[in-house]
């Protein structure tokens, strides 16, 4: 496999550690050097979260650098936006559907861009773009903290990693809850071949 | 057998493979999760002290019974621990004594960027510096046989990008079943620091560097990697990682210990190479020290001494010096102008009522400037402290004038009113921070005779760093029940007279209270009291904004709920977000009652 760097963010409390966590063990799994890192500010929830996933042959820096990330995966879409310029040419991106104003926005002081804008950002940087309404799904399948899930099942389309590898890994992270979870994963799998991804 | 592990819990696991018995700490980004990783081990004794001196204290003391001691802690954690960390070193230890201390390049989540590496050069210890999770894993059993091979405590520095990065690690399965149990043997002169001792102990201090230096020339984590001569570059820790990548063909001095330097080696390695680079983060430690042995090399001028480093910036470094050839970047820049989003308290946070109060008692809306500043004086001063509530400074709460170090927001309101500044000081300080180290000043208050107010945000938890039990939760770090220190009776019990407990989610009551201290020009002590809301385990009652009573005067905002939002003219309720009955500070407070539990069959959005 070419060398994989991924970069998971959203905002704090939509569950982006433990994806990414999960997204790590499963390339060590499939045999590959793998090293992640999450840039977390200092609170518990609510702010900025980035993780960065690295896979390859033999991995250095934990950290990716900019203009080298493979496949952006966004839990949130100004988040999408604000991380969109440390994709590479090739670079994919998976947003997820979601608008979470910060606090700045709510107060009247900061502007949150509208989708064209966000669009065009993205457009800017990726070279493949990938719409999800993630959240509305999660929240079908009965459970908002599905969408972590979800995600990573986008993700699994766009890596060379065998499914069972991807769910055997899932099931032995997560405790409970694993159907539903499942469930998650595969409609997360399901919209990116909707999206024509095979 | 192959594990993905962060820094930390490699760590861990490579402190109880090599036998360790005692491990203490006090939480702090990013080193809490080493404790809580060993803590699984039932081997191991394992506690949450009180603060970082206790814990090192309670190390020193094991390790002088001979058995393996762990302490952990951020980089600051050693400020407050450095007084016995100095006493280790010149008594010495019997088992091994390994300090991990994580410093923080780039301030993720700490007052101050400092380089630990200087307190081994202080302290006259040696310093390991891991670069992934294996080492870190690998590192402990060599620092805990230098420990004791050597008589002293080992440093090992970890960093934000060390301890909270995960990697692939090789680990063994087992530890060494023949533990030794604790046994102390009086040794009044090796234990006991009267200065006529500390005489005595002085040579062995010195003597032991001379051997450590000896020794850091064939330690197995120093060594050369052979690539093209023109180049050398001598680098340690993560900053070896960014490094490797940025320099593919040069030759390396990889430095798994940093102090006391491998004189002979990096001579060695000095000669083989045309130019010398030194890559660190933050200070030119290990540059200044080589420049000290006479060897010319370049580093800061060229690698920034502020911030964490990565792999662009060595690479610009590169260029800059001329080692590298300009570089091909992607030529796309972050968006402008996109809102940002700092870090937030929570919804449903206990913190955020009490700190809506103090503002709209203190005018503070009207009174700050949108960088915080103000020259005249308001009606109230705020001192802080180090915890999740710091983030009350922000808008709209704005309700923190100081923040320094653990425990210091008491000592500084002293201060200040000490000085004789007009109007009342008040003090806020977490139930953690608290314990750690706010008792000394409310002991101080009351022997000084102050009429500060002292608030004490009780959310029964270390939250920022991730919910760690403390001595007000009765809990251990195992998650046994233990004895419980109530805080009302330990400030009772230290002198204080007016001391009232209140519901953290009772605006009335908390305005009341904190209007009750400020008339009282005694010392007195609020306790606010509420859980922290990421522990709450059920959510009912979510509330919702009714359109038709809203009149948008947007009070609710001011409270810096995430769950309250407004995009557009309309505000809403996130609901998933909003703890709902738990909380209810945004109902109490609308003056259109339009804020009310979700009706069954849904609200507004």
């Amino acid at each position: 496999m070419k060398k994989n760097d991924l970069l998971m963010l959203g905002v704090g409390g939509q569950g982006i550690v433990l994806a990414s966590d999960i997204l790590s063990e499963v390339a060590m799994a499939a045999g590959y050097d793998v090293k992640k890192t999450d840039t977390l500010g200092m609170a518990q929830r609510g702010g900025s979260v980035v993780s960065h996933v690295r896979i390859a042959d033999k991995v250095w820096s934990p950290l990716i650098k900019e203009g080298e990330v493979d496949i952006l995966v966004a839990f949130e879409k100004l988040e999408a936006a604000r991380w969109s310029y440390f994709l590479s040419k090739n670079g994919a991106a998976i947003v997820n559907n979601q608008t979470t104003p910060p606090l700045s926005v709510s107060l009247g002081t900061g502007r949150y861009p509208e989708d064209k804008e966000i669009e065009e950002i993205l457009k800017r940087s990726a070279n493949r773009f990938y719409l999800i309404d993630g959240t509305s799904y999660a929240q079908e399948l009965g459970d908002i903290r599905t969408l972590n899930m979800l995600m990573l099942g986008s993700v699994s389309s766009l890596l060379p990693i065998d499914v069972k590898t991807w769910k055997d890994c899932i099931s032995q992270r997560l405790s409970s809850n694993i159907i539903v979870n499942m469930a998650a994963f595969d409609k997360g799998r399901e919209e990116m071949s909707r999206a024509g991804v095979r | 057998m192959k594990k993905l592990l962060s820094g930390n819990e490699a760590f861990a696991l490579g402190a109880y493979h090599a036998g360790v018995m005692v491990a203490s700490a006090y939480p702090g980004t990013p080193s809490t999760e080493i404790l809580e990783s060993i803590a699984k081990f039932d081997e191991v004794y394992a506690e949450w002290s009180t603060n970082e001196k206790v814990a090192m204290e309670l190390g020193m003391g094991a390790a002088y019974t001979g058995v393996r001691a762990l302490v952990s802690m951020k980089q600051v954690g050693l400020n407050v621990a450095s007084d016995p960390f100095m006493a280790a070193s010149i008594t010495g230890i019997n088992g091994g004594l390994v300090v991990i201390v994580a410093d923080d390049p780039g301030v993720f989540s700490t007052q101050n960027e400092q380089d630990t590496r200087h307190y081994a050069k202080l302290a006259k210890v040696p310093m390991l510096e891991p670069s992934d999770s294996q080492e870190a894993y690998d590192i402990m059993a060599v620092a805990f046989d230098m420990s004791e091979k050597f008589d002293t405590p080992v440093l090992v520095r970890s960093s934000t990008r060390i301890s909270h990065s995960k990697s692939v690690v090789e680990t063994d399965t087992s530890r060494p079943a023949t533990a030794k149990p604790a046994s102390f043997k009086h040794d009044v002169e090796k234990y006991v620091m009267l200065p006529v001792h500390v005489r005595l102990r002085r040579p062995a201090v010195e003597e032991r560097l001379v051997k450590l230096t000896a020794y850091a020339d064939n330690f197995p984590g120093n060594h050369v990697i052979k690539g093209e001569k023109r180049l050398g570059v001598i680098s340690s820790g993560v900053a070896y990682q960014y490094a490797r990548e940025a320099f593919p063909k040069a030759s390396f001095l990889k430095l798994g210990m940093t102090y006391p330097l491998p004189q002979n080696l990096i001579r060695e390695f000095a000669a083989l190479v045309g130019g010398l680079m030194v890559i660190e983060e933050l200070d030119p430690f290990l540059e200044e020290n080589i420049r000290a042995l006479g060897i010319k090399v370049i580093g800061k001028e060229f690698i920034p001494r502020i911030g964490e480093l990565n792999t662009r910036i060595v690479e610009e470094a590169g260029y800059r010096a001329g080692l590298l050839p300009e570089l091909a970047h992607r030529a796309v820049s972050p968006p402008l102008g996109l809102p940002g989003r700092p870090p937030v308290l929570c919804s449903g946070c206990p913190h955020a009522g009490i700190f809506f109060v103090l503002n709209t008692i203190g005018q503070r809306s009207k009174l700050l400037d949108a960088r915080g500043k103000s020259d005249a004086q308001g009606k109230l001063i705020i001192t802080g402290d180090i915890g999740c509530y710091t983030l009350a400074t922000y808008p709209p709460l704005r309700a923190m004038d100081t923040t320094g170090c653990m425990g210091a927001g008491i000592g500084q309101a002293l201060g200040m009113e000490k000085a004789g500044v007009e109007g009342k000081v008040v003090a806020t300080i977490g139930d953690s921070t608290f314990l750690h180290s706010g008792i000394t000043g409310v002991v101080d208050a009351v022997y000084n005779k102050s009429g500060i107010t002292i608030i004490i945000l009780d959310n029964g938890t270390t939250a920022m760093t991730g919910h760690q039990e403390h001595p007000g939760t009765g809990v251990t770090v195992k998650g046994k029940k233990t004895n419980m220190i109530e805080l009302e009776k330990l400030v009772r019990g230290a002198g204080v007279n007016d001391v009232k407990v209140v519901n953290a989610f009772d605006i009335k009551a908390l305005r009341t209270a904190v209007r009750s201290s400020l008339d009282n020009p005694e010392l007195s002590v609020i306790i606010v009291r509420g859980t922290c809301s990421v522990r709450l385990k059920k959510r009912t009652g979510q509330r919702t904004v009714d359109i038709e009573k809203c009149d948008d005067c947007e009070t609710c905002l001011r409270i810096g709920c995430p769950a309250i939002q407004k995009l557009g003219e309309q505000i809403y309720i996130d609901a998933t977000l909003c703890v709902g009955e738990a909380c209810t500070i945004c109902e109490q407070l609308c003056p259109k009652k339009a804020i009310g539990p979700v009706a069954a069959g849904g609200g507004t959005k």
